[in-house]
């Protein structure tokens, strides 16, 4: 299959060398994750340490295994930044799910409204 | 072309590196990571859905014993992330023009990540027999069962989808219809669906250990 800009695409060399490193990292960052789902941690404390390893192993795949460390600074620009203000912009339903927390709601009972109050819509 | 125009040209280059290839990589290669780009907020979305769902449930469940469902995700990661290094074996040898090595390592990691779905599907047909549906499971919230089917099936699609087009490439490859760069096409595809299991494995399986009896 021909392609007429083949010219002009980059093939940035990278060695094999690291790219071992980077698997064996991100088994070991699995072993751990393991490993610290059976600690008795507090859920919170959990959940930090499980989505900042996920966070540590995602750049190592996205930089080393997809190349993007290789690539011209452009497109790590166009991609990464909008992609990850996206994904955090959804952290904005979180409050929300602690008022149904705060407030004792529960989606399987048919609760009657407080007294001396109005439903929400 | 004059002097002026062409030292602004170069000054461009300089400062943005843009000129006619701002990116400096073929179409289909930009395709595919804007492809990733929609994929990963798709996923983000239904990672933020099911958390939000478990943080206003009092009662989610967390039913995943060592054995079967924790010792089978965690051998699943283990294929997905050794598939991921053959994928990126796959990519080397294309690049460096050694055709007889890049198949052999496309069918490698086909073969992790069909493995990956054999045990998935062994996982499922556990929880499917201890009761759990999409509308109903016998340790709590209604909605583990339909948010953990959603999660991980779509994920499964997408390795399933993956090998069928690891497939295309790898005979196109042999029959020198497609170069390197499709390989390198794919290798971004197949990373992007290892990358999606490195939140779905903790925030799914981990995060709902079952710590009792």
């Amino acid at each position: 299959m021909s392609h007429g800009n083949e010219a002009l695409h980059e093939h940035p060399s990278v060695g094999m060398r690291p790219m071992y490193w980077v698997w064996f990292w991100l088994l070991a960052m699995t072993g751990i994750e393991v490993f610290l789902a059976y600690l008795q941690m507090p859920l919170r404390l959990m959940l930090i340490a499980l989505i900042g390893l996920s966070v540590v192993k995602a750049a190592l795949i996205i930089g080393y295994f997809m190349h993007l460390k290789f690539e011209r600074l452009n497109l790590v620009l166009t991609i990464i930044p909008a992609m990850v203000a996206c994904i955090l912009l959804m952290n904005i339903f979180f409050p929300d799910a602690k008022r149904l927390t705060t407030h004792g709601v529960n989606r399987h009972m048919n609760a009657a409204p407080p007294a001396g109050g109005a439903a929400h819509p | 072309m004059s002097e002026a125009v062409a030292k602004s040209r170069a000054t461009g280059l300089r400062l943005w590196g843009g000129g006619v290839n701002p990116y400096g990589v073929v179409y289909k290669k930009l395709g595919m990571w804007l492809f990733i780009v929609s994929d990963s907020l798709t996923f983000g979305a239904l990672l933020f859905a099911y958390s939000y769902l478990r943080m206003s449930s009092p009662s989610w469940p967390s039913p995943f014993h060592l054995y079967p469902s924790i010792a089978f995700s965690s051998v699943m990661t283990l294929c997905l992330l050794s598939s991921s290094l053959t994928m990126v074996l796959a990519v080397h040898h294309s690049r460096h023009g050694e055709r007889g090595k890049v198949v052999p390592w496309l069918l490698a990691t086909m073969a992790g990540g069909a493995t990956f779905m054999v045990l998935h599907a062994m996982e499922w047909m556990n929880l499917i027999r201890e009761g759990m549906t999409l509308k109903a499971n016998p340790w709590g919230d209604a909605m583990f069962g339909g948010t953990f089917f959603t999660i991980t099936g779509l994920h499964m699609f997408h390795v399933f989808s993956g090998i069928a087009y690891l497939g295309v490439i790898a005979v196109g490859f042999g029959r020198k219809k497609f170069n390197a760069d499709d390989v390198e096409v794919v290798g971004l595809y197949w990373h992007f669906v290892d990358l999606v299991w490195m939140f779905v494995f903790p925030l799914v399986y981990l995060m709902s250990v079952h710590m009792g009896e």
